[in-house]
């Protein structure tokens, strides 16, 4: 394990292109252990591409990923996984067919010790590993208080519940980066301050850093730490919530050049 | 009436093991392995050589072929159907055929177009007679096998990780892999267990009808296909519902109508089943998303 000097996230020159375009360039951040970190920019600015990159969905064309100091490139998205990052989908991808319990279960998978023989044959270690799993993925829910719903089919949650079934299943991959695209999205104000208060409380008991796309500015400017804009796939501005506010670049991607 | 009924319900659970295969492969990896029956004529050949070549008896034989096939499996979904984990699903539908051809041209250059008589592995025990009627030993088995085999698979896919990890990516390849699932190996898991299936299916369909030649598994293959179809494909419960309702409408169609026409009368109750129930007796309905 690297010592805690080390970001738990770098990119180096982090690009890429599809044919002809330009859709990330060089992006450099460093995300520190425990670091609650937001990613905004206008639409189609590439915040959920570089999400894609950071978990291989999409493979860069240039550029380093160091994950606590370990270079991912060659992983596939499982391997970046087990390596220790998580997200969740701006478009809910839950398991929809599956219960509220067996989603995090899925996300529990590589925690759970046990061969096909052994579940098979129902021998004690599944039993016992199993029961674990269970106890763990009640703990998990109960983050958000969504433990009574355990057995109900994910699909049939409603929305906001699917939208914190995301975040419990990332969680339950153990990871020490979580990545949330747009966890806000759809929520009423209500909705988000939870969300708010919850972040903080994953990130305090976890220990693990996150860094999260948001459109929502009172939630953005209200927990991350720091800020990073992105426009047409490059970075405008970093710092913390007060200077981006400030920050000419920034209102200019969002607003529009001021006349005069 | 009771004899026909035995015989139907005994064909019926073959066709119901061998469309546990092609549910599963369906259900998970989204794909129609039309191969799937020629991999039973490929583990009815090599019970066939262990028997009656190399004196095993019959359970070793039967353990014989299903280790086989299940190599077999994964062997085929490595070479022939990974490639094309991100083709059209016509490319796959193709390359399945081409698979299909393959083994049954493998198996004519191996074993000759020299039709076998497969060894009745049932020899030593008689026919139970209930009143009237006499039950094959071979009958039993394949009923019994036929319900322990969809008991197991349907607690191994919701009640182990392994399962709960096939159905995550049946149903969303690309979350799963973001969860930390090996797809791939899940994937191959899926092949495994379907081969597996096909192995016992061969053993048995020879003992139930003993000859066997390179192209003994392939209308069975269809059948079953059709009975997987016909229960809702994807659905575990469902092949087998499918699996013993095509076997009992074959051998009634055969008894009382036509035997030419048994056949025809199957596939136009399919015909008539999609047509009202276009996802099958126990296939989950689509409501397409406007």
């Amino acid at each position: 394990m690297a010592d805690k000097k080390t970001p738990v996230l770098e990119t180096k020159h982090l690009g890429i292109d599809f044919g002809g375009l330009t859709a990330v360039d060089e992006f450099n951040i460093e995300v520190e252990h425990g670091e609650i970190k937001g990613l905004i920019g206008p639409n189609g600015a590439g915040k959920t591409t570089i999400f894609n990159l950071l978990t291989k969905v999409y493979k860069p064309s240039r550029g380093m990923i160091l994950l606590d100091g370990t270079d991912t490139q060659g992983m596939t998205p499982e391997k970046v996984n087990r390596a220790g990052i998580a997200r969740t989908f701006q478009n809910i991808r839950l398991f929809d067919k599956l219960t509220v319990e067996e989603n995090v279960k899925i996300g529990l998978h590589n925690h759970i010790n046990y061969s096909s023989i052994e579940g098979v044959l129902r021998l004690p270690r599944y039993w016992s590993e199993e029961k674990k799993a269970h106890e763990k993925a009640l703990e998990l829910l109960d983050i958000f208080e969504m433990s009574d719903m355990a057995g109900d089919v994910a699909g049939s949650l409603p929305y906001g519940a699917q939208r914190r079934l995301e975040i419990v299943r990332a969680l339950a991959t153990e990871p020490k980066l979580l990545l949330l695209d747009e966890p806000a999205a759809g929520m009423n104000p209500s909705e988000t301050e939870e969300l708010m208060n919850n972040i903080r409380k994953i990130r305090d008991e976890f220990g693990i850093a996150i860094m999260l796309i948001e459109h929502d500015m009172k939630l953005v400017m209200g927990i991350c730490e720091n800020i990073v804009v992105v426009n047409f796939g490059k970075i405008i501005a970093k710092g913390t919530p007060a200077e981006i506010q400030s920050n000419d670049d920034v209102i200019e991607a969002y607003l529009g050049k001021r006349k005069g | 009436m009771l004899g026909n009924l035995i015989n139907g319900i005994s064909l019926g659970s073959i066709y119901a093991i061998i469309a546990l295969g092609y549910t599963m492969v369906y259900g998970i990896a989204k794909m129609l392995n039309f191969a799937h029956g020629d991999v039973i004529m490929v583990g009815a050949y090599i019970a066939f050589y262990s028997i009656s070549y190399f004196g095993m008896p019959a359970l070793p034989a039967l353990l014989l072929s299903i280790a086989v096939c299940t190599m077999l499996g994964i062997i085929i979904e490595k070479l022939a159907y990974k490639p094309l984990r991100n083709a059209t699903s016509l490319a796959v539908l193709i390359t399945a055929i081409g698979v299909s051809y393959f083994l049954q041209n493998a198996a004519l250059l191996l074993w000759t177009s020299n039709t076998k008589v497969f060894p009745n592995i049932f020899a030593n025990i008689g026919a139970i007679k209930i009143g009237s009627v006499q039950i094959a030993p071979v009958t039993l088995v394949t009923v019994f096998a036929n319900i322990v085999i969809m008991l197991v698979l349907t607690l191994f896919t919701s009640k182990t990780k392994m399962g709960k990890a096939m159905r995550a990516v049946s149903e969303d390849k690309g979350a799963a892999t973001l969860m930390g699932i090996n797809v791939d190996r899940t994937i191959s898991l899926t092949f495994a267990i379907g081969s597996g299936l096909a192995a016992i299916a061969g053993v048995l369909l020879c003992t139930a009808y003993p000859t066997l030649m390179p192209t003994t598994g392939a209308m069975p293959g269809i059948k079953a296909f059709t009975a997987a179809v016909f229960g809702g494909i994807g659905s575990i419960p469902g092949a087998m519902l499918g699996g013993i309702l095509l076997g009992v409408i074959e051998i009634f169609a055969k008894a009382y109508i036509s035997t030419q026409l048994s056949d025809a009368i199957v596939f136009a109750v399919l015909i008539i089943v999609l047509i009202v129930k276009p996802s099958g007796l126990l296939g989950r309905k689509i409501n397409e998303k406007v």
